[in-house]
């Protein structure tokens, strides 16, 4: 058994009023484990995932990942964290469409510091990859869904992030390129990618899933492990 | 409420900063406008404005008190062609001692002051303008002109030696009258003690006629007034023509860089409020697509947006009159002040005006981007949400990700090319911000350069005058011409006095030169003078008898240039001197000559009572300097005194319009900077949240929103500079010009390497301070909360 790379204890989550959207979660995610967020809407599913990446602060409890207190952290430190050991992934891909895709994806090394060469080898090779290299100097405007999706991915990767975030990445997909992505992120895992991912897709959680945790109103309702996969 | 009134309401109510923002800057705009317009405006033949609204006096008569009664006076108002007239008002001149303020030296002579007795500030003719105090309630109140004496005189009082008992009167209040009517007013009833023994008072009238608009006309009117009064009866009298001339030539020295900075001020305001508004409304353009998918047409949607942007622009334009109209009083206090006129104030069409046209303008600026996105197809709309005009700049963005930066730089340098229109908006009002401050520098830099210079009109540290301190010893009796010191034995003490390192002597006289019907001021110098030599335009100063210096109307109305030779005529002689230099003087409207008193000699004129000027040793102690000369020349019957250099009220008026109108330019700038950064981060408040999911932080956030602007602002100022200069270099030499002389090259020489440098960089200081503000909002806005935003 491997150290926790994520490890929630008792946390929730008030907005200004109206119930809780995350109400004293518990929960502990070893390297390696692709872990499926599923819940109906509005059960604190993306909240959860701020909470992981840092990019929202708990209203109690704490969140530690990859052994970083991401609660305590100032907004400075919390972006550093972010560049140095998260990846994440979106529905809606949230590339600049103002940057070609080698940009897009060259962005977090960027952000990060790493040389330039460096940079571009490993931008170069995720793409090569992921099957998208053709791409490399067009604009995400001009990229099928699921391409866009990769590009998303390779992003993500950049930085040999030790968690990789991703929140419905096949939810703006159709079947054919939800299939892609789906195999693409079974893939990675495989090679050792620590994931989390929330999703309504129950074949994604079926096919690239270790273990699937459910949501409701800010509660676990459920966490299974998958026998085989 | 009807669907579009809850549209329009929304959109003003959510977007609070930007609204907010919209708000200010109209507020902001319409201000400097108000001020801008109000002093140009005023600056239009200010002298014929307020001689209508002060019913100002077309003649002025003394008449002598032994000649003519006061109902003989009285009767000249049955004169052809007069309409109204005020008086008489009984008249007299005093030598009076103001009590000077502490450390201040007595004045070496009393000066004589003008004073007519009158009941009432206001009147048919020649109402008074009050500046401060009171008008007269009593005996022992005297209200002196606004600008005689010494400052501060309010509340103190003057003394009036020259008349038995020494009376002494309260100063209650300052007035100003528009063709300076008097030196100061007091009560009828006062004046018989303020009349020396032996003497009558005058009998001043003032005149208003029907036809007084040339100097004919204003000729025949003086002749019907004289006619109608006992032969010899009248002293003198003087044309309000007169008057008029001198201050439209004082006016005429404002006129060109009010204009410019006026200018400059109305044509930012347009510009910014142009960008903010239809800024404001392309920023809606996926809202529109919503509303029209909705089913609006786009003429309701360019209702709508009208309606959004009007909301906050018309508070604005309105607390903006407010402050516009309370901006322009000290403005035109100043203004007040350098036309020598009375109360200036906000012509009542401009705050009609202004707003008029501000509030057209914003309905104009709104209504262009309205109709476009209305009119642009709904998914277009649609599609454009969230980073605007995809595709535009692109190549910009790949150049700056090239750049060996950062990568928050350089995404930020890459930024103002994805919106075009409104960056070249934004960097021509950064652009007139630069011009403004550059002009205003050297504007400020010019003047006092030539205010130096034009103190050289009474050069040195020390002067001595040729008489003895006070003239009139309290009850002495008349106050004849005193006798004058002997030069010689002056000139002998002071060069004997420790501390003397040089000294000359000059003195004012008027002569006449072949070809020129009006005499000239002469200034005629003994001694070495080249140590106090004024600022030369061209050539040298004088160096001995036979060379002469003028200024540039002597030039202009003899046709003359330097190294001609022209004729001074003297008392049945006549000399040719030679013209070796064009010196900087604005005296006598630069119809001036400066020469050796050899010169004059030459011609057969000389003078005695001459002013020495002395510049003393380094190390000597000027004060003690002074009390020791001055007793050594006491017997002589001279005086020294300690000389201040003067600032003219010209001057400081110019510097404070300049610097208030320039603060409001800078304003201006700032305030359309940090509007169209919050126009861009709330555009891009996606993407922002975007970067701050991969790991940007605040700081680079911060970065990366202020190198936005921050090459604008750099191109900005580097271009406004140049065209600073040029405008300087334009409206300088104009100012001279009506001021009756060119500029000496040294004075418009003032933009040198340590002062361009900063100024340069003003375009970008005036980016990064309008940017900063919303730079910090954009770091601080939530990253989850951006990412739901779409
Ligand atoms: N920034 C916010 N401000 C206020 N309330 C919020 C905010 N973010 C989330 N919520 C509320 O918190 C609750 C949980 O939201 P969350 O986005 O985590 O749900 P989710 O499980 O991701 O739903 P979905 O499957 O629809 O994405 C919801 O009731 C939502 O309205
Ligand atoms: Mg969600």
């Amino acid at each position: 058994m491997t150290a926790p790379i994520i490890e929630i204890r008792d946390v929730s989550k008030r907005y200004d009023d109206g119930p809780p959207a995350l109400a004293g979660l518990s929960l502990t995610v070893a390297a390696g484990e692709a872990l499926a967020v599923l819940g109906p809407s509005g059960s604190g599913k993306s909240t959860l995932l701020n909470m992981i990446a840092g990019l929202d602060r708990p209203t109690g409890g704490g969140v530690t990942v990859a052994g970083v207190r991401v609660d305590e952290l100032t907004e400075t430190a919390s972006a550093r964290f972010r560049r140095e050991r998260i990846g994440m992934v979106f529905q809606f891909f949230n590339l600049l469409d103002d940057l070609t895709v080698l940009d897009n994806v060259l962005l977090p090394a960027q952000l990060l510091g790493t040389g330039r060469a460096a940079a571009r080898d490993r931008a170069v090779e995720l793409l090569d990859n992921l099957g998208i290299d053709r791409h490399a100097r067009a604009y995400p405007g001009r990229l099928s869904g699921g391409e866009r999706q990769r590009v998303a991915v390779a992003r993500a990767l950049m930085n040999r992030p030790a968690l990789l975030l991703a929140d419905e990445p096949t939810g703006a997909l159709d079947t054919a390129s939800g299939a892609e992505v789906r195999e693409l992120l079974a893939e990675l895992n495989d090679d050792g990618q620590t994931i989390l991912l929330v999703t309504h897709d129950l074949a994604l959680a079926e096919s690239c899933a270790t273990r699937t945790i459910e949501l409701v109103d800010g509660r676990l309702a459920r966490d299974e492990r998958a026998a085989t996969r | 409420m009807s669907a579009l009134g809850r549209v329009v309401r929304a959109g003003v109510g959510r977007r609070r900063v930007q609204s907010l923002v919209m708000a200010l800057t109209t507020m902001t705009a319409v201000t400097a406008s108000v001020m801008a317009a109000a002093l140009v405006v005023a600056s239009q033949q200010p002298f014929d404005h307020s001689f209508a609204r002060q019913r100002g006096a077309h003649l002025t008569a003394v008449f002598d008190g032994g000649r003519a009664t006061a109902a003989q006076v009285a009767a000249t108002a049955h004169a052809h062609g007069v309409t109204a007239t005020a008086g008489p008002f009984p008249l007299v001149s005093v030598g009076v001692r103001p009590q000077p303020p502490a450390g201040m030296p007595a004045p070496p002579v009393d000066p004589v002051l003008t004073v007519a007795g009158r009941t009432a500030l206001g009147g048919a003719v020649d109402s008074l303008t009050l500046t401060s105090g009171h008008w007269l309630t009593g005996a022992g109140q005297i209200v002196v002109a606004d600008g005689w004496g010494p400052p501060d005189l309010l509340g103190h009082q003057v003394h009036v030696p020259g008349v038995p008992g020494n009376p002494a009167l309260t100063v209650v209040g300052t007035a100003r009258s528009v063709t300076s009517t008097a030196d100061a007013w007091v009560l009828p009833g006062q004046i018989a003690a303020l009349t020396r023994p032996g003497t009558t008072p005058e009998q001043q009238m003032l005149y208003r006629f029907a036809a007084a608009g040339s100097t004919a006309a204003m000729d025949a009117d003086r002749a019907a007034v004289t006619a109608a009064a006992p032969a010899g009866s009248v002293d003198g009298s003087q044309s309000y023509l007169v008057v008029r001339a001198t201050a439209n030539r004082q006016t005429a020295t404002f006129v060109p860089f009010v204009a410019a900075l006026g200018l400059l001020g109305l044509v930012m305001s347009v510009l910014i409020i142009g960008i903010v508004v239809s800024g404001a409304v392309s920023a809606g353009t996926r809202r529109i697509g919503v509303l029209k998918s909705l089913g609006f047409t786009p003429f309701q949607v360019a209702r709508a947006y009208v309606g959004q942007a009007l909301i906050p622009a018309a508070a604005g334009t309105v607390l903006g009159v407010v402050l516009g109209n309370l901006g322009a009083v000290p403005l035109l206090s100043q203004a007040e002040g350098a036309y020598h006129t009375g109360t200036l104030t906000v012509a009542g069409w401009i705050d009609v005006a202004v707003p008029a046209a501000v509030l057209a303008l914003v309905v104009v600026s709104a209504l262009a981007p309205a109709l476009r996105a209305g009119r642009l197809r709904t998914v277009e709309a649609l599609a454009i949400g969230r980073t605007p005009q995809v595709g535009r700049g692109r190549w910009a963005a790949r150049l700056a990700g090239r750049l060996p930066l950062p990568r928050a730089f350089s995404l930020g340098l890459a930024g103002p090319f994805a919106r075009p229109g409104r960056s070249a908006t934004i960097a021509a009002a950064i652009v007139f911000g630069a011009v403004g401050v550059t002009f205003a520098y050297g504007l400020g830099a010019s003047l006092n350069g030539v205010q130096r210079g034009i103190n050289l009109d009474s050069p040195g540290q020390v002067t001595v005058d040729p008489f003895p301190r006070q003239i009139a010893a309290p009850g002495s009796g008349p106050a004849g011409p005193p006798r004058e010191a002997d030069p010689a034995a002056v000139a002998r003490v002071i060069a004997a006095q420790p501390g003397t390192r040089a000294s000359f002597s000059s003195v004012f006289t008027e002569v006449h030169f072949l070809g020129v019907s009006d005499a000239v001021t002469a200034v005629a110098y003994q001694g070495d003078s080249s140590w106090g030599a004024y600022q030369m335009v061209s050539g040298r100063w004088f160096d001995r008898a036979g060379e002469i210096v003028v200024g540039h109307r002597f030039l202009q109305a003899t046709g003359t240039r330097v190294g001609d030779w022209t004729t001074l005529e003297g008392d049945g002689r006549s000399t040719r001197a030679r013209i070796v230099g064009e010196a900087m003087t604005t005296g006598d409207g630069g119809m001036r000559v400066l020469t050796d008193a050899g010169t004059l000699e030459r011609a057969g004129i000389t003078e005695h009572s001459a002013t020495f000027s002395i510049a003393l040793r380094p190390g000597t102690d000027r004060d003690r300097y002074v009390a020791a000369l001055d007793t050594a020349l006491g017997p002589l019957g001279a005086s020294a005194q300690a000389r201040n250099g003067e600032i003219s009220a010209t001057v400081v008026a110019i510097d404070a319009i300049t610097a208030i109108l320039t603060l409001m330019l800078v304003l201006v700038a700032g305030l359309g900077v940090l509007n169209t950064v919050v126009l861009d981060t709330r555009e891009r408040v996606h993407d922002l949240g975007v970067l701050k999911a991969l790991g940007m932080a605040p700081r680079q956030t911060v970065g990366m929103v202020i190198t936005s602007v921050a090459g604008i602002g750099a191109v900005g100022g580097l271009a406004g500079v140049p065209l600073g200069i040029a405008l300087h270099d334009l409206v300088v030499p104009r100012m001279g010009e009506a001021a009756g002389t060119r500029i000496p090259p040294v004075d418009m020489a003032v933009y040198h390497a340590p002062q361009l440098v900063p100024l340069a960089l003003g375009g970008l200081l005036i980016a990064v301070l309008g940017a900063l503000l919303p730079a910090t909002w954009a770091a601080r806005t939530r990253t989850a909360t951006a990412l739901r935003t779409e």
